[in-house]
């Protein structure tokens, strides 16, 4: 009772905070509400038994990519200045176009015969998901830090101005 | 009371789908837009987080959300550096004003 409660609370902060990112007219109230987002999928995640993706959950997106989007309004706009949201166009075709989709994809979910028995782990999943990137997913993990690496020096060639010249 | 199932998470990322779609198509600035893909990929996550809960898939659909959330970041590391540029070149992020490349 209880958890069906928390889980109603946690997914309704989720769908709540997605919402306001989507509707809310300033850029810096939908990074707050991004925030809440994010950290009701970590909840999710708790829910789910997937205890290490809702610490990495939190850690990379709320600790890094957010604080970075943060940083990137504070710098792309002057703080004094009252409209620093953007005029929304086309909101109608983009709310028929979302219905749409919407309805595909619900009747989708309701219709598909899924596999839906709870089977998975106990936590504390680390062990198994260790066990995994140094086994079978061994390439991809190694694959990932040439992407971050790629990424990382992308990153600096395309900030720094006198690297460029 | 109905038991939590696969059903609550797919209904609750289709909703948090929705609303990035709705922030992608409507937004004008680069960063909104960008808001928009990071609230995508993570319904992604909340549905391969959930299959790999109900599915019985072991701990593949969890790994597959961390190589996603790594993506994530290596992608807003980008995005925003470019975003930046942009802001450099144009003084504006609204990506209506950045038409150069219009043939």
């Amino acid at each position: 009772m209880i958890y069906a409660a928390l889980f109603y609370l946690i997914a309704g902060l989720t769908v709540f905070c997605a919402l306001g990112v989507a509707l809310s007219r300033n850029v810096v109230y939908s990074a707050f509400f991004l925030m809440g987002a994010l950290l009701g999928a970590a909840g999710l995640y708790g829910f789910l038994l997937a205890d290490f993706v809702a610490v990495v959950q939190i850690l990379v997106y709320v600790g890094g990519i957010l604080v970075l989007t943060l940083f990137a309004i504070m710098l792309t706009h002057q703080i004094a200045e009252v409209e620093v949201s953007n005029r929304s166009v086309g909101r109608l075709p983009a709310a028929i176009l979302v219905i749409v989709t919407g309805v595909g994809m619900g009747l989708a979910i309701f219709r598909a015969p899924w596999h839906t028995a709870p089977s998975g782990e106990p936590p504390p999943t680390t062990y198994g998901i260790g066990e995994a990137f140094l086994g079978p997913y061994l390439l991809p993990f190694e694959l990932a830090s040439v992407v971050l690496l790629t990424a990382l020096i992308g990153a600096i060639v395309l900030s720094r101005r006198e690297l460029r010249d | 009371m109905i038991e939590i199932g696969l059903h609550h998470y797919l209904v609750v990322s289709l909703i948090v789908f929705l609303a990035g779609l709705f922030t992608v198509l409507t937004r004008r600035n680069a960063i909104g837009i960008l808001m928009g893909v990071e609230l995508i990929l993570n319904s992604a996550n909340i549905n391969y987080v959930a299959f790999s809960r109900f599915g019985g898939g072991g701990y593949d659909g969890q790994i597959f959300s961390i190589f996603v959330i790594m993506l994530a970041a290596a992608e807003a590391a980008i995005g925003l550096a470019i975003v930046l540029g942009i802001y450099r070149k144009f003084e504006t992020i609204d990506v209506e004003a950045t038409d150069t490349l219009r043939g």
